[in-house]
């Protein structure tokens, strides 16, 4: 069942369920924290109503920098006026930052110490009919093999806009993932959130977990999901959202890995140094136990309806299942 | 006022300058000489008359801004500020070496009163960029300090820098000021063999800059330049300083094999006899 302490969405099986897009919590929370605080500023890359930071621009029009296409110049003046104690959040679609500006970031956000906040729309292959070429599936291990800098997935609108506006008070620099399409509003405003805290948001009715899933971004929906079927099927599971990837909470992902003894791990990103990977790492230092990884094997994305291609790439509700019986089966 | 007297003091201090580099790099044993020694003089120009700062509250909000971008000419940035006394000048001898404050790439977090860290080429200007519009977005046209931003011409082949040329003049930028060390080289050869960029006063323009030309070993001219640039209020300004690499020592001059490369204790030992000799002819004249 639903963690009753978290207050999440109690009409979330409805199938009327309310869907909004990730990155429209990101607009709403930029705008909120822009109220709050009159050195927030935002930048983009020919991509404001995209990205929806023309909330913010509508509102704070001489606090808002276009910088035209150009992902590189993006970061580096965000740098620069973060310097002089600005609170920049620079956005484009994942692909372009941090696809295309790493070396920037790196250098002259993370390296420099400049608290910016990078963010990355439309990542994963859910953006769909764009192709592959606008699908980012590499952007998590990007960023979170930089030191000094947090990484942050939001799983649901209404996350995206507590970690917008937590990000916007947090010390170090970060990045934010968003996500294009509409996708079933799981948390309430009463859910707690913090960066670099992980929440375990499905629980068995009765009894101990014996499967641990650890879900981050927009494929939340679909592991819940999973999760419900496996109960009446009779496999209890505990479903983990680790939307804070880094700073990774080790201690939540530690004592979830004691109780089930075995891990899936899923997200709409390479299987190569995602968000299973940097789980990966934690337990095999700490707790090893079995791990199944959904997620993108290895392959670049096509165009198709977000869910023929996460049908397609093994991310499915389906695919979440059978993992989570596989690794049951692996279980010692 | 750039005093005839003071012009002296600061080709003496130069020529310091030159001599700390020399010697840093002979006891670093790597390290970059020919963009440090050509730009000993605009360093001195800076950090000895035009910038407002202050080496013991290097934390001074209403400080001067000043961003290096290519920062493998570190060891003139290093020398000029500790002969500017922001650290002990004994510590210059510890470049590159392990757990020094004098990294050799410049890092703010070993050397905290630094604007920025640099390296990789390009994104210098960027920075100085954003820097100048945080204060415009603040103080409007009344800005009280200024953004300068140091660059190398080899730099310019790269795509970022292009992209800042752009965002500076759209947002008419008064309060950012650019210098551009036109020395003609870069690791791989002349950069109009390695890449032509031309004539870098007319491209700027075209870009909607307010441009200058001078020789950057001129304490004079350049400092003309910075007070006009001062003075303009509706356009970023640059100034091409053409430079002399290597400059001081006649055996490193003007030869792009002393970008990237220490003198051996010979060379160095040749070289401060040359700039030792040329700081006696200086402290005469003056007497």
């Amino acid at each position: 069942m639903l963690n009753p302490q978290l207050k999440l969405n109690p009409k979330l099986f409805n199938s009327d369920v309310e869907q909004v897009p990730i990155r429209l919590g990101f607009g709403q929370g930029l705008l909120a924290a822009g109220e709050n605080n009159k050195n927030i500023v935002a930048l983009c890359a020919d991509l404001t109503e995209s990205t929806q930071m023309h909330l913010f621009k509508e509102k704070f029009p001489e606090r808002f920098i276009e910088v035209g296409v150009a992902e590189q110049n993006l970061v580096t003046v965000a740098s620069g006026m973060s310097a002089m104690g600005k609170i920049p959040f620079c956005s484009s679609y994942a692909m372009f930052s941090p696809g295309r500006n790493w070396e920037q970031i790196r250098t002259t956000i993370a390296y420099n110490d400049r608290k910016v906040i990078v963010v990355g729309s439309h990542a994963g292959i859910s953006v769909g009919p764009d192709g592959g070429t606008h699908q980012a599936t590499e952007d998590i291990a990007l960023m979170r093999v930089i030191p000094n800098i947090d990484v942050v997935s939001p799983c649901d609108a209404i996350e995206a806009k507590k970690a917008t506006l937590a990000l916007s008070e947090t010390i170090r620099p970060a990045y934010l993932r968003l996500a294009r399409e509409k996708t079933p509003i799981i948390t309430t405003e009463e859910t707690p959130f913090s960066v670099g805290k992980a929440q375990v948001y499905w629980i068995p009715d009765v009894g101990l977990a014996q499967v641990g899933i650890v879900v981050t971004g927009g494929l939340m929906y679909r592991a819940l999901t999973a999760a419900r079927e496996l109960e009446a099927e009779g496999i209890k599971t505990k479903v983990m959202n680790l939307s804070s990837i880094k700073p990774i909470d080790k201690d939540a992902i530690i004592a979830l890995a004691k109780e089930t003894k075995c891990i899936v791990t899923v997200e709409e990103h390479q299987i190569a140094g995602g968000m299973g990977s940097a789980v990966a790492e934690v337990l095999a230092l700490n707790y090893p136990v079995p791990i199944e990884f959904i997620g993108i094997n290895d392959l670049f994305g096509q165009s198709g309806t977000p869910d023929e291609l996460i049908g397609y790439y093994g991310m499915d509700k389906n695919a979440i299942k059978e993992a989570v019986k596989k690794v049951l089966a692996r279980k010692i | 006022m750039l005093t005839q007297e003071k012009i002296k003091i600061l080709e003496q201090k130069a020529n310091n300058i030159r001599e700390s580099i020399i010697t840093m790099l002979v006891e670093a044993g790597s390290g970059h000489t020919a963009g440090p020694l050509g730009m000993a003089d605009i360093f001195t120009l800076l950090y000895f008359h035009i910038l407002k700062h202050d080496p013991k509250n290097t934390a001074w909000p209403d400080r001067d801004r000043v961003v290096l971008s290519n920062g493998h000419i570190c060891p003139v940035l290093y020398a000029t500020m500790a002969h500017a006394g922001y650290f002990p000048l004994e510590e210059l001898k510890t470049l590159r070496r392990f757990s020094s404050r004098l990294q050799g790439h410049p890092h703010r977090e070993f050397m905290p009163w630094l604007e920025n860290s640099s390296g990789p080429l390009g994104s210098g200007l960027s920075q100085a960029t954003g820097m100048a519009i945080a204060d415009k977005m603040d103080f409007a046209k009344n800005t009280s300090r200024f953004i300068y931003a140091l660059l190398s011409d080899g730099e310019h082949d790269e795509g970022n820098t292009w992209e800042a040329i752009l965002l500076a003049s759209k947002e008419k930028l008064h309060n950012l000021i650019v210098i551009v060390d036109r020395n003609n080289i870069q690791i791989d050869g002349y950069t109009e063999d390695v890449m032509p960029l031309g004539d870098l006063v007319t491209k700027y323009e075209a870009f909607g800059w307010h441009t200058q030309e001078v020789n950057g070993h001129s304490f004079e001219e350049v400092n003309n330049a910075i007070e006009k640039a001062k003075s303009v209020f509706d356009k970023p300004s640059v100034i091409i300083a053409i430079t002399i690499p290597g400059k001081g020592v006649k055996e490193f001059e003007r030869d792009y094999k002393w970008h990237g490369k220490s003198p051996t204790k010979e060379e160095a030992n040749m070289a401060l006899k040359e700039l030792r000799t040329l700081g006696g002819k200086i402290k005469s004249e003056h007497q």
